[in-house]
């Protein structure tokens, strides 16, 4: 904000402000800043004007050109790239083929999926980058959904809190495994916590959920070391960036972090890679390109290196993406170069991308809608304040709404709706679990109130302070007496947690069978992996590949705060006495100070009450009151042929003496009417019946009498409520489809009395 | 039954007779009646080359070249001591090693660990590094501090 201020004072000391552009300026939005592209600084989106036109140059079987550069002038990326990420002879298909044609193949269902992986091993990263620049966000979404590597999205999950608390880490996984995250992610503030987090995270988890993921992000060596001992299985720590300077500032080559995949392979560890737009811009070195082109060097480099996989996505650097023109497009188009390279796809959504809840969701539709293997980099399953990874873009609040919208587009993000019973049961059995397998190794005991606080609490505030001195003595013990997935296993079995402790077989068995190396695996509960080896994605067109429908759909659609609709309380009179009684048919009036009271076919008998619960025997009275206040004569009638309240008024309105009418809906709907006007026309109109009180329908029948008379009229002031129409319009619709089921067609209006 | 890469893959579920521990336990036999009998422990949870040799195989065959070379030095490395291989990686960071030292390295991965593919992709960096300017100017020289990540 200060930026802001010193940049606009001129203007701002003198002119008189807009209050409207006041309003704006203190949204949300407006905490950050959009800024003008400066390619120089690698301050652009995609397309930039210094990114290289492709060019792939092959001499004698050997590359010597790569978009604009000699082999002379290849930096270290290139290096990398022209002995393990180009294929030549995909390069030659592809050079006879224009990138127009190759972006159709993109959107093409006819082009399969196999082809174009094919065709991606001979694209030069500025021709990747070229290509899906002339795609709009739409056909990236199709292309995405097309290209993604496993048949079915998943999600992954952040676990954890500022206090390092085990047992709220494991009932956090366990929550979260039962909601269906397939991996789930911890991290330390403090280094030496990590095999206690990691321990919490494997035991939650797979209280949760048999078959989950899990990892703890920390420096390689005691990641490397967690995982040798069982304790975790995957790693997403590898970070990649697009020019040389940021690369070696990262203390890291291709090679490098090539080795470093291998490494962790050979101890059975799920490897993929980091990248994301805008780091080498915020790392200074982005050498003038775009942040697409430099990401597409990044992904061109994780593939060469054997990975199966990255996150991407900006990731980290969202916000700086997204300060950029195209920010949101060119988010979508790494994603979307990821899965075209054949790497599954873990895809951002973690860091905080935006102040504003639109503008963050809007971006995020880009991944949610097509589907990516991971839809989120890190679904912060605690709130926010919690999360350590600097994350929580959606967090434990947001969960409702992420449920919410899937069941909107019927679309398959990964997380599935658990009930608050069901929850609490997990939780506490995670928490309790962990405080056996702490209580068996003899590190500092979870106490029944951290469990209890861990399974009922709202974050780590609610949590006890433990003794971290102590703790971090613990985690040494782990790593330096071995302490391993098994003894974690045996731990829990010797304490009655046999359910559990299989779960945690499963996993060691896993790491056995190394199935999960294999590109884009998940594993279900079963202990079967699906990776895209067994489960490719094979969209070809509507109605093929993977789609939300059967048990999975009404699994995600059955949210346990929807309702029955036939069970909705206030619906209908449930066999209360009507509290009018019908005459006979009504007759036209003949009194020329007569205002009738029309109200429709379900009026005081099937419906006894507004949708503003207001008893319809005192709307009625408080309306015959009015009118005898405004000196007219009221008469009540019902029209039975129709539930349309212009209707019920018009109506009415032909049968009165002055030829005036009050129409009333049983819903409360009202109006006032007149016989010489036409049917959908009014003298005054109450459509806010939510917001109508006995005291405004006693002021209708008033000024119904004074147009009966002839007298001067002001309107009854009415509220607006522009909220009132989401809120309650599933009621209204039921209170309706109550009158209009009383409805007697063509039968002539009848003659009311107030019941005794 | 010899193993087909296209059809055998997940190998823990469709051919678990050709996975075991590296101490030959096979894998249906990792069972908590097994750890409640003693008969596993910690270390015998892991891959074994010929495992991961197959995992590369499947990576092959299903049209991924480079991952299948990834997962062949995998399966070379699983016999290498994890402080090795951790020395290994620190040595391939920018500005570690001297040509010599990491010449060294790639002789040691192949003579003493038979892992060729590593040996080689070890070499193919030390000609880069020295293009590059990445190799270390002396002798265990500078080490730049690592950035946050």
């Amino acid at each position: 904000m200060g930026c802001w201020r010193v940049l606009r004072a001129g203007h701002e000391l003198t002119a008189r402000r807009s209050r409207r552009f006041a309003s704006r300026e203190a949204r949300e939005l407006r905490k950050e800043l959009l800024v003008r592209p400066y390619p120089e600084l690698g301050l652009v989106a995609m397309n930039g004007p210094n990114d290289p036109d492709p060019e792939l140059v092959v001499e004698e079987g050997e590359v010597v050109r790569l978009d604009g550069r000699s082999r002379e002038e290849f930096d270290v990326l290139d290096h990398f790239l022209v002995r393990h990420g180009i294929d030549l002879e995909a390069a030659a298909r592809a050079a006879d083929l224009p990138d127009e044609e190759i972006a159709c193949r993109l959107v093409d269902v006819d082009s399969p999926r196999r082809e174009l992986v094919e065709l991606s091993r001979g694209l030069t990263p500025a021709r990747l980058a070229r290509v899906v620049g002339l795609l709009d966000p739409v056909e990236m979404m199709f292309a995405l959904r097309k290209l993604r590597a496993r048949r079915r999205p998943a999600n992954q999950a952040h676990v954890t809190n500022l206090k390092e608390n085990p047992a709220l880490l494991a009932a956090d996984a366990a929550e979260a495994a039962a909601r269906g995250f397939a991996e789930m992610e911890t991290t330390v503030g403090v280094s030496r916590y990590a095999p206690l987090n990691a321990i919490a995270l494997l035991v939650g988890s797979q209280t949760g959920r048999p078959g989950v993921m899990t990892q703890c992000a920390v420096e390689e060596r005691r990641n490397l070391q967690l995982a040798i001992q069982g304790l975790v299985t995957y790693a997403e720590t590898l970070s990649v960036y697009g020019t040389e300077p940021v690369f070696v500032d990262g203390d890291d080559t291709p090679w490098s972090k090539a080795f470093l995949a291998s490494a962790y392979a050979s101890r059975g560890v799920k490897v993929r890679f980091t990248s994301g737009g805008g780091s080498e811009a915020l790392m200074g070195h982005a050498q003038g390109k775009s942040m697409l082109y430099l990401e597409a060097r990044c992904l061109a480099v994780i593939r060469a290196a054997g990975s199966q996989g990255v996150q991407n996505g900006s990731i980290s650097c969202v916000a700086l993406e997204l300060a950029v023109p195209g920010g949101t497009r060119a988010i979508l188009a790494e994603n979307l170069i990821a899965a075209w390279l054949d790497l599954e796809v873990a895809s951002g959504n973690d860091a905080i991308a935006s102040h504003s809840p639109i503008r963050k969701t809007a971006k995020l539709m880009g991944q949610f809608l097509p589907g990516t293997d991971f839809v989120t980099s890190g679904y912060s399953v605690m709130p926010r304040h919690d999360n350590t990874f600097g994350g929580g873009n959606y967090d434990a609040d947001d969960l409702e709404e992420w449920l919410t919208i899937q069941r909107d587009w019927q679309v398959d993000a990964g997380i599935e709706p658990a009930g608050e019973e069901d929850v609490v049961v997990v939780r506490r059995k995670a928490a309790r679990a962990v405080q056996a397998v702490f209580g068996a190794f003899g590190f500092p005991a979870v106490t029944d109130e951290e469990v209890e606080a861990a399974t009922y609490g709202y974050s780590s505030d609610d949590l006890p302070d433990r003794d971290r001195a102590a703790d971090v003595e613990a985690g040494d013990r782990v790593l330096a007496e071995g302490i391993s997935g098994l003894d974690v296993a045996r731990a829990l079995d010797e304490r009655g947690f046999t359910d559990v402790a299989e779960a945690i077989l499963l996993m060691q068995r896993q790491r056995v069978s190394a199935d999960y190396l294999q590109t884009a695996s998940v594993i279900d509960s079963g202990g079967t992996v699906h990776s895209a080896v067994n489960d490719p994605n094979v969209y070809a067109g509507p109605g093929t590949g993977y789609r939300l429908e059967g048990e999975r759909w009404e699994l995600l659609r059955s949210l346990p705060y929807e309702i029955d609709p036939r069970a909705l309380a206030g619906a209908g009179a449930d066999g209360a006495p009507p509290v009018v009684r019908e005459l006979g048919e009504a007759a036209p009036g003949e009194r020329s100070d007569e205002v009738v009271v029309a109200v429709g076919p379900a009026f005081g008998s099937a419906i006894l009450a507004t949708i503003n619960g207001l008893s319809h025997r005192d709307v009625l009275e408080a309306v015959v009151a009015g009118v005898r206040e405004g000196g007219a004569e009221p008469r009540l009638v019902r029209v039975r042929r129709i539930a349309d309240v212009a209707f019920i008024g018009h109506d009415g309105a032909l049968l009165s003496g002055s030829g005036v009418a009050v129409g009333l809906q049983s819903k409360g709907t009202a109006l006032i009417h007149r016989a010489d006007l036409q049917p959908l026309d009014n003298l005054e109109l109450f459509g806010m019946a939510p917001l109508l009180d006995l005291d405004s329908y006693r002021a209708i029948g008033r000024n119904a009498a004074g147009y009966a008379l002839g007298s001067r009229v002001g309107p009854v002031p009415t509220q607006l409520d522009n909220f009132a129409r989401a809120k309650l319009i599933v009621q209204t619709t039921l209170l309706h489809a109550r009158e209009t089921q009383a409805i007697v067609p063509n039968a002539p209006a009848v003659e009311l009395e107030p019941a005794p | 039954m010899e193993f087909d890469p296209v059809t055998d893959y997940p190998l823990g579920s469709r051919r678990p007779d050709l996975v075991s521990t590296p101490g030959g336990i096979p894998l249906a036999e990792v069972t908590l009646e097994a750890l409640r009998a003693d008969r596993i422990v910690g270390e015998e949870i892991r891959a074994t080359p010929e495992t991961l040799a197959r995992q590369a195989e499947v990576a092959g065959a299903a049209g991924r070249p480079q991952l299948a070379e990834n997962l062949a030095r995998a399966a070379e490395l699983a016999s290498v001591p994890a402080d090795v291989i951790l020395e290994i990686y620190t040595a391939l960071r920018p500005h570690r090693s001297t040509a010599a030292e990491l010449d060294d390295w790639a002789g040691r991965l192949e003579s003493d660990y038979g892992a060729p593919l590593a040996a080689s992709f070890l070499r193919e960096a030390q000609e880069v590094y020295a293009e590059r300017g990445l190799l270390a100017r002396a002798p265990g020289g500078p080490r730049i501090d690592r950035a946050a990540v």
